[in-house]
């Protein structure tokens, strides 16, 4: 019981802490903008492990951090292969296929106003739906293996990427167009010098929020079947062995994988969009 | 509305179109081998060749037996029309006159969609519920405690890369193994996934305010609370309302994502795994239907409220 309270204690005790460093100051130093999620994120951890280690909690419902750590290295090369199966095989292949086919889509269906108007209504309503149900039927059409599931990926991804694009390629004023017609410019130098760089902000917009939905549809697509690989395939036959260490093991890989595959994205994005007011200092 | 009119109903024939030729190739080999037993000759003749032969060549070559390719039974892409035949069938023909359907037993038939649409539906609103109130709420806070805001908001963004379907699975065996089964379960997942939109717009919509308008309050000698209840919470309405579309779409996938992995016997969700495993598409297509319209019904509600209410506050909308 000492170990719940203190667990409670070092809450009370942290988030004072924080409550004086965000008031503090020092608040806007880059330094305290990082600590401050950090002690956060560290109480969290720090409370579970006492909390759990406290009230005896058992490994079937949840495992302690340590516990969790010990885990995940021991299998070092499971979470290895799963990883590479299911986030490079399959939500990276289908990522990677999909956007390349909703850009040119998205290309093809602003040049023709008719398409336009008549693909991009149909494409807001197929991002709104729960396209992660196609996941059966592609995985009957494409069998076991990774394939299936960057098929899933590529259904998924394509629809919010195609319509952030097509509304990012309307995103030029018209004084800006005539400029480039005053200049004699042809349809795809206006393309590729002016409408495409200002449709960029749009388009990372669309590629950050389908990185999730990758990882997403592939992890969900290995519930309808998969070879004995995979991070779906090991979590849904762990669950069923009770096994919840290894359950959490998949969940810390999954968060790395997306974290940083968000963060590679976002990154691009400063790199290309620089000049885009969001990112200005 | 004729403008958008047009040109939608045009790119959904040609979805369609594209839809029913694909179906040729997609199902060649089951029409072939039907063909077959019923005594036609088709080319390549043995099921062993027509295994390895390619699709298009096969239907070049077997041009006369191409009329079933859009009533195979059990087909690897079921033609439109026996989409919206199974889908009659498993929510009219059975809810309403099925052996358990409403007029013979009186409850909607354990057969029929609707009955599974009401399954995930009320887990979608049930977790919707939870998942807008905390997201309201955290919103609030993060408005309001400059340290919430920075050490909670991060984090939140880092629960969104999280992949929730890698949860799903141990929030369901965890919550079994205290006790709680059923509808929460699958509501919890979708409040996961329901609440971080309605927190980024709240948050937003909460700080929408300018300056001019704060100023504005602060010369009334406006309070804390006055300023929040009377300037802030108004001009956040629309961010929200925008905001809970895009919570409820996230809410039903969530709903059918919490189904899949527990093998579940009821819900849309587990409509389609049950079809996988049996090889009925057609029954995973009508799934895949029906929970599109339960998602365009409740955006669409969610548009209608919006536009009544805004109307009301007399924001132009």
């Amino acid at each position: 019981m000492i170990l719940v309270f203190t667990a409670f204690a070092l809450w009370i005790a942290m988030w004072w802490l924080n409550v004086q460093l965000a008031n503090g100051p020092a608040a806007h130093l880059p330094a305290v903008k990082i600590a401050i999620p950090a002690i956060f994120g560290l109480t969290l951890i720090v409370m579970w492990e006492l909390i759990v280690k406290g009230l005896d909690v058992p490994l079937v419902i949840l495992p302690a951090p340590t516990h969790i750590a010990t885990t995940f290295e021991a299998n070092l090369s499971i979470l290895w292969a799963d990883f590479n199966q299911t986030f490079v095989k399959g939500a990276l292949s289908g990522y990677v296929i999909g956007c390349i086919a909703a850009f040119l889509t998205a290309i093809i269906a602003d040049k023709y106003d008719f398409l336009r108007r008549g693909l991009l209504p149909v494409g807001n309503f197929m991002a709104a739906l729960p396209i992660v149900g196609t996941a059966p039927i592609l995985v009957m059409w494409y069998g076991f293996n990774w394939q299936s599931k960057a098929a899933v990926v590529v259904v998924m991804v394509f629809f919010p990427v195609l319509v952030n694009t097509v509304a990012g390629l309307r995103d030029t004023s018209g004084m800006q167009r005539d400029l480039m017609r005053t200049y004699g410019a042809s349809y795809w130098q206006t393309l590729f010098k002016l409408r495409l760089p200002a449709a960029m902000p749009f388009v990372f917009n669309g590629l950050k929020i389908s990185t999730t939905l990758a990882l997403i549809g592939a992890i969900v697509a290995e519930f309808f079947g998969s070879p004995t690989l995979g991070m779906g395939f090991r979590i849904s036959t762990s669950v069923g062995q009770l096994a919840l260490d290894m359950v959490w093991a998949e969940i810390v890989v999954a968060a790395l994988a997306g974290s940083a595959f968000y963060g590679v994205m976002a990154w691009i994005e400063g790199r290309i969009t620089f000049w885009h007011p969001s990112h200005r200092r | 509305m004729k403008q958008t009119f047009v040109p939608v109903l045009t790119v959904i024939a040609a979805i369609a179109a594209i839809w029913y030729i694909a179906c040729v190739p997609m199902n060649i080999r089951e029409v072939l081998t039907t063909a077959e037993r019923a005594g036609a000759v088709v080319y390549p003749e043995t099921a062993v060749e027509r295994r390895d032969a390619g699709a298009i060549g096969m239907v070049f070559a077997n041009t006369g037996e191409l009329g079933a390719s859009w009533s195979v039974e059990r087909a690897r892409l079921p033609a439109p029309h026996q989409v919206v035949v199974e889908m009659w069938d498993s929510t009219f023909g059975e809810e309403l006159f099925g052996r358990r359907g409403i007029v013979r037993s009186g409850t909607l038939s354990n057969r029929g969609l609707f009955y599974h649409a009401g399954i995930t539906l009320s887990a979608t609103l049930l977790g919707f519920a939870i998942g807008a109130g905390l997201g309201v709420i955290l919103a609030v806070g993060i408005v309001h405690s400059k340290a919430m805001d920075m050490s909670v908001m991060p984090w939140a963004i880092v629960s969104q890369t999280i992949p929730i379907i890698a949860i799903a699975p141990m929030i369901i065996v965890v919550l079994y193994s205290i006790g709680v089964q059923g509808i929460l379960p699958k509501a919890i997942i979708s409040a996961y996934l329901s609440f971080f939109p309605v927190v980024v717009g709240m948050v937003k919509g909460l700080r929408s305010p300018d300056h001019m308008q704060l100023d504005l309050l602060r010369t009334y000698n406006a309070s804390k609370s006055q300023s929040f209840w009377m300037l802030r919470l108004p001009s956040s309405v629309p961010y929200l309302f925008t905001s809970m579309k895009i919570a409820m779409a996230a809410s039903l996938v969530g709903a059918i994502v919490g189904e899949l992995p527990t093998g579940a016997v009821r819900g849309l969700g587990a409509r389609m795994l049950a079809g996988s495993y049996y090889g009925q598409t057609v029954q995973i297509w009508s799934a895949l239907f029906m929970a599109a319209l339960v998602a365009a019904g409740m955006v669409g509600l969610i548009g209608w409220l919006e536009r009544r209410t805004l109307r009301r506050m007399g924001v132009q909308s």
